[in-house]
């Protein structure tokens, strides 16, 4: 760790050494990390901004306002098919949340222990899910749905359905990785002191993948609310449209920024999951290695 | 019976059952726990089962199914009486000289052309974020991760706001001689190809962070002590050992943009640019013809298997090296 005076020493140095020769490396590969870094963030500032437009203009900014956060009339919160739109996308996440992570959890306890005659065929049916393109997923549901489950049908149901299928793979992939760093050890301590296999997991196995469940959980959310291509294909009219849905429907029509709002809404929201997942398992393990951020990096690491 | 109780019974070829409850719970100690471990993932297995598997039956069904007298679409559920014909038909339209052949193409060279782009742009500043950021390296992850949980469609939404004819882009290129301000969406296929760069760079960026991560700066050091240049070092040791990572990650990038079709709505709707996403969506979601539909995504899943089976034989491969 250098001192703050030194540090400052060394940048005014490489400053001068950039004016020197601006290509030496790693000048070059910081210059491209940080145009690449604004090319992908300004659009969505410009996106945000246009949200707190006055006018209506959705390409340029016009003063300062609320109006399409909070308004009367056209805003996000209070636009009928905006605020339905919310409403059905955070339902939905709530409760693919609550049944994919249950199933998710089980299904990586099993995978990782069972040993044996189909382990295998059934580890491959969790991660054949994670590399299906959404398009394939979502026309193979909507077949079914409008064949053979015609008693669950479109909508709803088949909404959560469908989030819950593709989720359980993250579910697993998250709590697998911390499932491999705790080991055997622990459980076969609680069985060796006369627990049930079941015993063991409930009152040993269960806390110590209290992080891998809470990252999960709040993955999950943010998964759920940020799909499109699912949801579109199982969705049966207006009225179960989702966020992701509405800006689609919406992005090349609707004159008023009232969209932009209702997208950055849901940003916020997104972010507020994740940085949860991050941080709690931190703040309730503080000191000890929580192993939440190996979670969250294995997901990354696997899929995105 | 003695008063003490007998020591608990291990091993299961000694066990002796003992009626009653007590029995019961020891029987319960000493069974080895085969059937939990399946008995858990079983609720997991069956909705994949349920909702995954039985899915692509019925994409089959549907692609060999028949048409009833009203010409409604109907799925056939017996194997054996599939039209394979039918299949075939929707293999053969994505060849050269049929009908779906032009968004095949199309949808190939748009993903080679951006998945090189992303390359190009992802390496750079992987490499730069993962090896050389120093102090900066925890607030560059941070904003490399900021657009992974950003919603796709906001992300699309926002280049709409720019790409408008009075949209800032064009303000920005208007002062620029030999650059005609214009219409960025309508039927453009570079704007086509920003948007499918844009949107899933991040996909590819994060893996290929992770893979540059990992090698061993002891390797890339030696090389230099032994006096290779720089640009033999980065060709004889950093690319080989970001290899595996960074095929793993071009398969993992490519597999939804093979499954696009919102971008090509969003960015451009013109016949011009049609995906083969669009032609699976007009043919399943706007009805046009489900057999047709359902036999296009047979097509894409069997074009993809190669992708999805590299992905996860790497995957799997690397998961072993790490334990």
């Amino acid at each position: 760790m250098n001192t703050p005076a030194v540090a400052t020493r060394a940048e005014r140095r490489s400053l001068s050494d950039w004016f020197a020769d601006p290509f030496r490396r790693p000048r070059f590969l910081a210059t491209v990390t940080w145009v690449y870094l604004a090319w992908s963030l300004l659009p969505l500032l410009v996106s945000i901004r246009i949200s707190f437009n006055e006018g209506r203009s959705r390409s340029s900014f016009q003063g300062w306002s609320l109006d399409w956060w909070t308004g009367p009339g056209d805003s996000a919160l209070h636009n009928p098919d905006l605020a339905n739109a919310m409403k059905n996308s955070l339902t939905l996440g709530l409760f693919t949340t609550l049944i994919a992570t249950p199933i998710g959890v089980a299904l990586a306890i099993g995978l990782a222990r069972w040993r044996g005659y189909g382990r295998r065929p059934a580890n491959l049916l969790m991660l054949v899910p994670l590399v299906t393109p959404e398009l394939v997923m979502g026309s193979a549901l909507l077949l079914v749905f409008t064949t053979m489950f015609t008693s669950i049908g479109l909508g709803r149901d088949a909404q959560l359905i469908g989030h819950v299928t593709f989720t359980i793979s993250y579910v697993v992939v998250i709590t697998r990785g911390r499932l491999f760093t705790i080991g055997r050890d622990v459980e076969e301590a609680a069985q060796d002191l006369g627990a049930t296999p079941m015993q063991a997991i409930r009152t040993v196995l269960l806390p110590l993948l209290g992080p891998a469940i809470f990252a999960s959980l709040m993955i999950t959310f943010a998964t759920s609310i940020d799909d499109f291509v699912i949801s579109s294909w199982l969705s049966q009219d207006i009225k179960t449209e989702t966020v992701p849905m509405r800006i689609y429907q919406s992005a090349r029509k609707a004159p008023t920024p009232s969209i932009n709002a209702m997208a950055t809404m849901m940003m916020l929201i997104t972010f507020v999951a994740i940085a949860l997942a991050m941080w709690i398992p931190r703040w309730l393990h503080r000191g000890g290695n929580s192993g939440s951020d190996s979670a969250v990096q294995d997901f990354a690491a696997l899929d995105l | 019976m003695t008063a003490l109780d007998p020591p608990r019974v291990t091993n299961p070829a000694q066990a002796t059952f003992r009626f009653g409850r007590r029995g019961i719970a020891e029987w319960r100690a000493a069974r080895p726990p085969r059937a939990l471990w399946p008995f858990l993932a079983s609720p997991g297995v069956l909705w994949l089962c349920a909702f995954f598997v039985v899915p692509f039956y019925a994409v089959l069904a549907m692609a060999g199914g028949t048409l009833d007298e009203f010409a409604t679409p109907i799925p056939e559920w017996n194997p054996v009486a599939w039209n394979g014909e039918q299949i075939l038909d929707a293999f053969r339209s994505v060849l050269p000289g049929g009908t779906n052949w032009n968004p095949m193409r199309r949808t190939v060279v748009y993903v080679v052309i951006a998945l090189a782009l992303c390359f190009v742009i992802a390496y750079p500043v992987a490499y730069y974020v993962a090896r050389k950021a120093g102090r900066n390296k925890g607030l560059l992850l941070l904003l490399l991760l900021a657009p992974f949980w950003i919603n796709y469609l906001m992300r699309m939404l926002a280049w709409i706001n720019l790409l408008q004819t009075d949209g800032y882009v064009n303000d920005v290129l208007d002062p620029l001689p030999f650059v005609d301000p214009s219409e960025w969406l309508s039927g453009r296929s570079s704007t086509l190809i920003l948007g499918l760069v844009y949107g899933y760079i991040p996909f590819l960026l994060l893996p290929l962070y992770a893979a540059l991560d990992r090698i061993d700066g002891r390797l890339i050091e030696a090389s230099r002590d032994l006096g290779i240049g720089p640009f033999r070092t980065f060709c004889q040791v950093t690319l080989p050992a970001s290899r595996q990572g960074l095929l793993a990650a071009g398969a993992i990038t490519a597999l939804p943009m093979f499954g696009d079709y919102y971008t090509q709505d969003l960015l451009s709707r013109s016949p011009r640019t049609q995906m083969l996403g669009n032609q699976i969506e007009d043919a399943l979601q706007q009805g046009a013809s489900k057999q047709l539909g359902a036999g296009l995504v047979i097509v894409l899943s069997t074009f993809l298997t190669v992708l999805m089976a590299y992905y996860l034989w790497s995957t799997n491969r690397a998961a072993q090296e790490v334990r």
